[in-house]
């Protein structure tokens, strides 16, 4: 399995979290997951309402001290 | 035998690095001790952020452009000659010519480039100004369009993030000057669910762009361009008709990061603090280059290369690291053809604009002259 790419996007104000993730979804191959670092409380709503509508998969939230780990596979 | 700095990339951030350095570290560079050649695309410098009046007219074009060799500090030894392979193991660049450079510290400032490509459709039926042909093409459409449907669409990644609020004011303007605004519609999309990254700038544009009556659809991801039947359909199945398209085309890096294996999409995995490639302790990246999850932006390769500076000349001359970077970034935002606010922030302190002004735009006006001593390293 390919190693999983990790965006540590904690305190990044601008793009944000989703932009990031939406970013490395485009260069990503299908299947390949892709986990984001957010301490933005809004990440753990808007990432999985956008895979959703998108039709990615969300493979999980791990709540960390502070900040969430949010894990989503490329599916399409 | 001289310690040799060679900087990739002859935009902004090379070009701040370049001169800051010369700075800081004249005696060095005067006997011989530091060598400091810069490879660039071209001979010209362009003010990028200078597109944005081109579509209406508003700036002169050689005002966008200076001769690099006189932006850039003459102790720099220029080539226009880019980079092809960057061999970090070898520490060795290859150029175009077939030329090679060794290094003892390279800078990787090679920057962004607009991919409309990577949409089907959309480099046919879209305009957008992030480049200088495009630019004046938008502008030919503007002089032409009596009216219809216009929608701005915002695709991810790309520089320069308050741009597409700004074109989208911009175009407002443009067309109520002109007369035609009871004709037009415009649409703005953008790929998150908000109206901006930057949550109190899109806080800030929602009830702005509803007072003027500019609908809007979040949670747009361009999926596809449709030239013939004038539609544009998103990735969450949204489909919107146009008379005129303008769009923020996605970014990539250039092909030289990517063909050394030097980073996915062209993007360089670089340390947020020090600004070392992540493996690397003499390769450095500033610019839109990095991977760093912050507005690629000109204030942020400005503070970038600042630091980057600080950093190389206390290495080169006391052998001790200075600073750390710490996020900053500084973005004009034009909310219209006679306003403007500004926003900032870094790593710790969230962004808070403040209410647009005629002073702020008249301040963005003057930066658009005053860059060039940006550029040098004076500003």
């Amino acid at each position: 399995m390919a190693q999983r790419q990790v965006i540590d996007a904690r305190g990044a104000f601008c793009p944000g979290p989703l932009m990031e993730l939406i970013a490395a979804l485009k260069l990503a191959n299908v299947g390949e997951e892709i986990e984001v670092l957010s301490s933005d409380h809004g990440s753990i709503k808007d990432i999985p309402e956008w895979v959703k509508k998108v039709g990615h998969e969300m493979v999980g939230i791990d709540q960390k001290e502070g900040y969430a780990a949010i894990i989503v596979k490329k599916a399409k | 035998m001289p310690k040799k700095i060679l900087i990739v990339g002859g935009g902004l951030a090379g070009t701040i690095v370049g001169n800051g350095l010369c700075r800081k570290i004249g005696p060095e560079l005067a006997k011989g001790e530091v060598v400091i050649t810069m490879l660039g695309a071209t001979d010209q410098h362009m003010y990028q952020p200078g597109l944005l009046y081109v579509p209406f007219g508003r700036i002169r074009e050689p005002d966008l452009f200076r001769d690099q060799r006189k932006v850039l500090d003459r102790r720099v030894v220029f080539h226009v000659d880019p980079a092809t392979k960057v061999d970090v193991a070898k520490q060795a660049v290859t150029t175009k010519s077939g030329r090679t450079f060794d290094y003892d510290y390279l800078v990787l400032a090679t920057g962004s480039r607009t991919m409309p490509q990577n949409i089907p459709g959309m480099a046919e039926a879209a305009h957008w100004f992030y480049d200088l042909e495009p630019a004046r093409k938008m502008r030919d459409a503007l002089a032409k369009f009596e009216g219809g449907k216009v929608v701005i669409n915002v695709n991810a990644p790309h520089k320069c993030p308050v741009a597409p609020l700004e074109i989208t004011f911009m175009l407002y303007e443009f067309f109520e000057s002109k007369g035609i605004l009871d004709k037009v519609q415009l649409t703005y999309t953008y790929p998150i669910g908000r109206l901006h990254a930057l949550e109190p700038v899109a806080h800030w544009a929602l009830p702005e762009m509803e007072r003027r009556g500019i609908k809007y659809e979040t949670f747009f991801n361009t999926k596809s361009v449709d030239p013939k039947a004038k539609t544009i359909t998103s990735e969450e199945g949204v489909t919107l008709p146009f008379d005129l398209l303008v769009t923020i085309p996605p970014h990539q890096g250039q092909q030289v990061i990517v063909d050394s294996d030097l980073g996915k999409g062209g993007w360089v995995p670089t340390n947020p603090k020090t600004l070392h490639r992540e493996g690397s302790t003499n390769v450095f990246v500033v610019g839109d280059t990095t991977n760093i999850p912050i507005s690629k932006a000109g204030s942020t390769a400005h503070f970038e290369a600042d630091t980057l500076i600080d950093n190389l000349a206390s290495l080169l001359t006391e052998g001790r690291w200075a600073r750390d970077y710490d996020g900053k970034v500084y973005c004009f935002v034009e909310t219209g053809l006679k306003t403007g606010t500004y926003v900032w922030f870094n790593y710790t302190t969230p962004p808070n604009p403040g209410p647009p002004s005629q002073m702020i735009h008249w301040f963005k006006l003057a930066y658009n002259r005053l860059y060039w001593l940006s550029a040098r390293g004076l500003l």
